[in-house]
């Protein structure tokens, strides 16, 4: 092997060479054509960073010098989108030094290296086809995800609200103060708590018992001697074919405390049947009404979803399970407990979190249904306000609080990624087959 | 106690108890939306829906939506965005989807990652960002802002959901057609495509529908009522219940829910295979 002598260090000097300078690793390794790719990139970026770049990290740091004249939010911008080139340059340079270190490892061990344009025109077709198809993907993520979030990451350290507005005042960073307001200040601290509170309430409430009714109804549905199955099936699917903000306002109109079908039709209906006796209630104006209103209404809709998915779960467990248990003397309640409801778990419980952080988040129903409302807990937000609601009035309102509301967002993403991250990570969707 | 209660009858309490269940659940299913809708077809100024057939029936609310208020031109925005988000984000997903299921590439396993975590960040709640977007582009009142948002919104899930239900088609059928000189648009196009079809389905019925139903950035960033969408249109007719357009807003609710019903009921039994697909596979 006298290759080896000649290739020995080689593996070294590739990492080093392309650390020092895009490129030149791949020089080293003959390969001219990935060389000159890399080292345009870095060329373009260091170009870019002439160009635009530097003013343009230096407008994110000052935000500005003159009112009037410089813009904050176009300097925030410019300077969110720097922020992105320079990760996606970084990334660019890790694979860099990542690829000049495999080709000159693969030449250590005497492997023949590419360095024909045809073939390596042939390779990049083929290696590259992956990258292709996923471009456009890696795009519009880009564009409508991670640049809105990181866009929302740096509002939320800044005073950019009704007081601040460019281009005729400056925004300013001011370090943690939102986030000192959210959980310190007592204006902003008491409205936050007692927003987060019934956030969590209406949270657990409204999609447990989706997922009960959702549940019980599948199971009684799948009983073999039912008549007219596909009708029910076809009912109960309903309220989820129908879009959801229509039912909501119709929901909301019969809600309505003196004029709503509820108080007019459907409670003086049942004060005809024997041992019940219901006044009119304030569906609308008492926040406790209006809360169960909330959560009766979320179970309605939400069901039928858990519905469809339980019922497709019940019907791929094989009747045997069920022979056994029942030789073994397990009666009904037992077999439900460890056969149907483990195997409905194993399936359905991803999709079981996605319904609660969806709920969470679940702007539609609070504000269609009352505006957030009745009444006022605070710094804008109504009753029956949830987080994600109080963010849309904190922004739209007649003196918007931009900065708190991106803070309340920032807030928002952290407890829905996280529980999202210990669910996936618990039920082992990280794991992929491969 | 339950010793004492004989078999047949035991049976027949079971019978009596389910069959209860099932017609209150329809009854509490069918009556808000069997009100919304015969409210549409009723003489007269409506400011609450009711039960009631001794009205007189009239289309005239359906002229009247068309006449006099702007709720075809709202119709006509909902379908071009939902039309155009539809085509970008099933194609987008599509190839992102295909490409993670059947090719082994550097970095896969990262950007998957990636994709999971995307989906989790709860973009709506960006509306700051989105609005400060708009600005700068020049986007607030406009529609294909929104399409864009739309768009992208939906691509890490849904890209995870093709992945996983693309992986549900034997890799035997690729390796086949690879031996029998099949390029990778051959084998993407005419070999696995064709067996993904009731998952494409869904995907297109899922990114139409959202912009018929999605509320929050269209009412943010829509402000001119000839721009509105369905959504956000409808609304004004009943959030103030004294100004009795209750009838009109039945009647508009009619023309977007049944079609939309259709088109789900159609797709129905695809939903759960699309979301399951990957779990059942242990």
């Amino acid at each position: 092997m006298e290759v080896d002598e000649n290739n020995k260090k080689s593996m070294k000097i590739a990492t080093f060479l392309s650390i020092i300078l895009p490129g030149s690793g791949q020089f080293y390794n003959k390969q001219p054509f990935k060389g000159t790719l890399f080292l345009a990139l870095f060329l373009l970026f260091v170009l870019e960073m002439i160009q635009f770049g530097y003013r343009a990290l230096i407008g994110l740091v000052t935000l500005g010098i003159t009112p009037g004249e410089d813009h904050s939010l176009f300097l925030l911008i410019e300077g969110s989108i720097q922020v992105l080139i320079i990760v996606i340059f970084l990334i660019f340079y890790f694979i860099n030094i990542y690829d000049a270190r495999r080709v000159a490892t693969l030449a250590e061990k005497g492997i023949p290296i590419n360095n024909s344009v045809k073939q390596i025109l042939v390779n990049v077709y083929q290696n590259g086809f992956p990258y292709l198809l996923t471009f456009p993907a890696y795009v519009a993520m880009i564009f409508t995800i991670l640049f809105p979030v990181l866009v929302t990451i740096f509002t939320a350290f800044t005073n950019y609200d009704f007081y601040h507005i460019p281009p005729a005042n400056l925004v300013d960073w001011v370090g943690f103060d939102n986030f000192f307001n959210i959980f310190v200040l007592s204006s902003y601290r008491d409205t936050f708590i007692s927003v987060l509170t019934w956030t969590m309430i209406w949270t657990i409430a409204a999609t447990t018992l989706q997922i009960v009714i959702g549940m019980i109804t599948a199971v009684v549905l799948n009983q073999k001697f039912i008549k007219g199955k596909r009708i029910f099936g076809v009912i109960f699917l309903l309220p989820w074919a129908v879009p959801a903000f229509i039912t909501i306002m119709s929901f909301s109109n019969m809600f309505n405390d003196s004029i709503g079908a509820i108080n007019t039709q459907v409670i003086p209906f049942l004060n005809h049947l024997p041992f019940i006796d219901i006044e009119a209630i304030s569906w609308k104006t008492d926040p406790f009404w209006t809360k169960v209103a909330i959560i009766l209404v979320q179970g309605w809709l939400g069901f039928p979803f858990i519905y469809v998915l339980v019922s497709g779960i019940l019907q791929s467990i094989p009747e045997d399970l069920y022979e056994a248990a029942k030789i073994d003397g397990a009666n009904a309640f037992q077999r439900f407990k460890t056969i149907t409801l483990p195997s409905i778990f194993a399936i359905a419980t991803p999709i079981f979190v996605t319904q609660y952080t969806g709920n969470f988040n679940n702007f539609t129903m609070i504000y269609l249904f009352n505006e957030g409302g009745p009444g006022s807990v605070g710094a804008g937000a109504g009753s029956t306000d949830i987080l994600i609601s109080w963010i849309y009035k904190l922004t739209t309102g007649t003196s918007p609080q931009y900065s708190i509301a991106a803070t309340v967002t920032l807030v928002i993403s952290i407890i829905v990624i996280g529980i999202s991250l210990i669910v996936f990570k618990r039920t082992k969707a990280f794991e992929m087959e491969d | 106690m339950k010793k004492h209660i004989s078999p047949k009858s035991s049976r027949f309490i079971r019978i009596i108890f389910t069959y209860f269940y099932l017609i209150l659940l329809s009854v509490m299913i069918i009556y808000p939306l069997l009100i919304t809708a015969s409210s549409a077809f009723k003489k007269g100024n409506l400011t609450a829906f009711d039960l009631n057939f001794q009205a007189d029936w009239t289309l005239e609310h359906f002229r009247r939506l068309f006449t006099e208020t702007l709720y075809g031109e709202w119709y006509f925005n909902t379908l071009m965005i939902a039309i155009v988000a539809m085509i970008v984000q099933v194609s987008v997903v599509t190839l992102a989807g295909y490409t993670y299921s059947r090719y082994r590439f550097v970095g896969r396993q990262k950007s998957l990652m990636f994709f999971l975590v995307m989906q989790m960040v709860p973009t709506t709640a960006a509306l700051t960002a989105f609005y400060v977007m708009a600005l700068l582009l020049g986007a607030l009142d406009h529609g294909w802002f929104l399409t864009f948002l739309y768009i992208g919104g939906g691509i890490p899930m849904n890209t995870w959901l093709m992945k996983r239900y693309f992986d549900t088609v034997p890799l035997d059928l690729d390796e086949s057609a690879k031996l029998d000189g099949a390029g990778h648009f051959r084998i993407f196009w005419q070999i696995v495509l064709p067996l993904v079809k009731p998952m494409i389905a869904v995907q297109a019925l899922w990114a139409f529908m959202t912009p018929f139903g999605e509320y929050m950035l269209a009412r943010f960033l829509l402000r001119s009522p000839e721009n509105y969408t369905v959504a956000i249109g409808l609304q004004t007719f009943i959030n103030n219940p004294l100004e009795q357009k209750v009838a009109l807003f039945a009647a508009g609710a009619i023309l977007i829910a049944v079609p939309i019903s259709i088109l789900f009921f159609l797709l129905q039994k695809y939903f759960v295979s699309g979301l399951t697909a990957g779990g059942t596979k242990g």
